[in-house]
């Protein structure tokens, strides 16, 4: 017990869980989504941390739930990798979405590699976020990940199908895509504060 | 004028030593017809052991029962010495080149590196990494500082005038003039270059003729030195060679780390870059094994080439075991170092980019790693292309999806609902793939937003083209 910690830095850095919400401050990783960011305890992405999204489908909407954050980065000349997508980014629509495509990297990886890249992407600290789309992780495999963008500092987002929502997941914030009549988004899991019980719709759309 | 001299007083032994991993193991070199072997070299372990250089071979075996042999390699020495004058070649523009040692003309370095203690901490810093044990002096005359290094490391003699003073003491044995005059002096009652300097010259040039006076006008700086300045050769190549046969590619990582470590240092001497280099694992019988290794950019970073030579060799499936392994780097190109911005919000620890990239490709291959950008052609297999080239300006905004498929599908499902639409793209009569299609916005039973196309007019047997995901 030789070491002192401020109460207050514990308590900002959300490793402390708070009985009655506290006013969120203003997150330095906003999602672009103010809906989803006034629920989220960080009000936004978690920093240096995993963000795991169970999807329903491939092509539900995980981009528009992401693309923001992707723009915001690559305007800031940040870089993304974006490690075996299931499909080819089409560039003229991302660029409408206002990313900058030079400062993203699309990596191909094999079934066994993608996990391998991820983290060497995370750990080298060179990029903002990387974004992967592992094939069968288990939550050793998910931990590695969150360890190796603590130490890089980046935001790392795992997309996985939805089945694995009963798995535990060392991830700091979880969140499962919902397509019904519009899109929503369930929080399944956040640190740092208790997951909001009703899903945050997105504005759902196309264009 | 200041001239530094390394002086490299194990030079062959330290180039066998830094080739093998286990420096507790006794080791000597050996010289000498194959009748009458004898050692020319032992390392710490086996000095220890009472082993000397100039022993017979035979008597050395009777010390020592277990120690590994090397033959003594002159060539092999004379390259050593080449890569080390091509390491000195960094710090100045004047590097030449004795027996055993490296002089490098230093007054005007000393601008740029700091003052000479500090200099000196640099010279050995990168000597120690390298594996080479040395020794350090300074003094006004590249034969002078040849000769101190000799005798004091670290000696440093700034001054022309305090030369004579340095010199002075030292005894004639190891004022390195030739052999004969180096044995007939002491013969005469003259021990120490002091006594020979203050000898009349006529009576010297009497007895040993002007190639003795012209060395000790040298010596002082009373007369400059004609000297053949070092020129780094444009192609770099190192070969490393074992005693033993190596089988698996692991074994090769140690050997592989001093080599790239050693292309690096080469390259920052000449301040180039290299973007493609050649692995030759040369073997018992057939041809050389060779593994290319490219970049994506020129690089010199040690550490960035032995991960490049690393993943590309750990992939190789060795058939046979190896024997030697050489390096070869044809093309240097000019190294143009990245920018980096000052207020950086990186991690100070984050390994660069480009390094990072080429961890990733030399293990995924060598096409892993894409950056897409637009073309003008207004098909969508076509209207994007990961190879290089210039960014089109923006083109007016038709809804486009944000995941593309690799080749269009067939939709099996149920008929869409129709959200926006159509959008006829017809073209590409040019080059033979022309299409006529109707690309619509469609949302799916499921919720998905696709992005789909019909033939013109129609609105059934969907293929699917891409996702508004």
């Amino acid at each position: 017990m030789g070491q002192v910690l401020a109460l207050d830095a514990l308590i900002h850095a959300r490793q402390v869980w708070h009985g009655r919400a506290t006013p969120a401050p203003g997150g330095s990783q906003p999602t672009g989504w103010p809906q989803l960011d006034a629920v989220l305890p960080s009000g936004g992405w978690p920093e240096h941390a995993l963000t795991e999204i169970l999807l329903p489908a491939d092509g539900i909407g995980e981009l528009q739930l992401l693309l923001p954050t992707v723009a915001r980065l690559s305007r800031a000349a940040r870089q993304v990798m974006v490690i075996a997508p299931p499909y080819l980014p089409c560039v003229a629509g991302w660029e409408a979405r206002d990313v900058v495509m030079s400062h993203v990297d699309i990596v191909q990886a094999g079934e066994r590699d993608v996990l391998w890249a991820a983290e060497q992407c995370l750990r080298s600290g060179s990029c903002a976020a990387v974004l992967a789309w592992p094939h069968g992780a288990d939550d050793r495999a998910l931990r590695r990940l969150q360890v190796a963008a603590d130490t890089g500092k980046a935001l790392a987002f795992v997309f996985r199908d939805r089945r694995h929502a009963v798995q535990a997941s060392p991830a700091a914030l979880r969140l499962e895509l919902e397509a019904g009549a519009s899109l929503q988004v369930r929080v399944r899991k956040c640190r740092g504060g208790n997951p909001p019980i009703s899903a945050v719709p997105l504005a759902a759309g196309w264009s | 004028m200041l001239w530094a001299c390394v002086l490299l007083p194990q030079l062959a032994l330290d180039g066998v030593l830094r080739r093998r991993e286990d420096a507790h193991e006794p080791l000597v070199l050996v010289s000498g017809p194959a009748q009458a072997r004898v050692v020319h070299a032992a390392n710490p372990p086996a000095r220890a052991a009472g082993l000397y250089r100039g022993q017979k071979l035979v008597a050395a075996q009777a010390l020592l029962s277990q120690f590994a042999m090397v033959e003594y390699d002159r060539e092999d020495e004379a390259r050593w010495r080449r890569l080390l004058a091509a390491w000195a070649y960094r710090y100045s523009g004047e590097v030449g080149l004795f027996t055993h040692g490296v002089v490098l003309e230093v007054s005007r370095s000393l601008n740029l590196f700091g003052p000479w203690p500090h200099f000196e901490s640099l010279l050995r810093a990168d000597l120690r990494e390298l594996g080479f044990r040395h020794r350090v002096a300074l003094a006004p005359t590249p034969h002078a500082a040849y000769v101190l290094a000799g005798v004091h490391d670290g000696l440093a003699v700034e001054a022309p005038d305090a030369l004579r003073h340095a010199l002075a003491p030292i005894a004639i044995g190891q004022a390195r003039l030739p052999a004969e005059v180096a044995q007939a002096l002491p013969a005469m009652g003259i021990r120490s270059l002091g006594q020979l300097l203050q000898l009349p010259r006529a009576g010297l040039q009497r007895r040993f003729g002007g190639e003795l006076l012209a060395l000790l006008d040298r010596l002082t700086g009373d007369e400059p030195t004609p000297m053949e300045s070092y020129r780094p050769p444009d192609t770099f190549e190192q070969r490393m060679e074992w005693t033993h046969e190596i089988e698996h590619v692991e074994a090769l990582v140690f050997p592989l780390r001093r080599l790239t470590a050693d292309l690096a240092t080469y390259l920052a001497g000449r301040d180039g870059g290299v973007q493609r280099f050649e692995l030759e694992l040369e073997h018992c019988h057939g041809p050389p094994t060779r593994v290319a290794v490219g970049m994506l950019s020129a690089g010199r970073d040690a550490t960035l080439l032995f991960d490049c030579a690393r993943g590309r060799l750990e992939r190789q499936v060795l058939a046979q075991p190896v024997l030697a392994m050489r390096l070869i780097a044809r093309e240097l190109p000019p190294f143009v170092p990245a920018g980096r911005d000052l207020f950086d919000s990186r991690p100070a620890n984050a390994m660069p980019l480009d390094q990072l990239r080429e961890r990733l490709r030399a293990r995924l291959g060598e096409d892993a790693i894409q950056q897409l950008r637009r073309t003008l052609d207004p098909r969508p297999e076509f209207a994007q292309t990961s190879a290089p080239g210039v960014r089109p300006a923006q083109l007016p905004v038709l809804p486009r999806p944000t995941w593309l498929l690799d080749t269009p599908c067939p939709w099996r499902g149920p008929s869409p609902e129709i959200l926006a639409g159509p959008e006829r793209i017809e073209t590409g009569w040019w080059d033979g793939g022309d299409l006529r299609r109707d690309y619509y916005v469609a949302r799916t039973a499921q919720g998905q937003c696709a992005w789909m196309y019909c033939a013109p007019g129609e609105q059934g047997a969907w293929m699917l083209h891409g996702w508004f995901a």
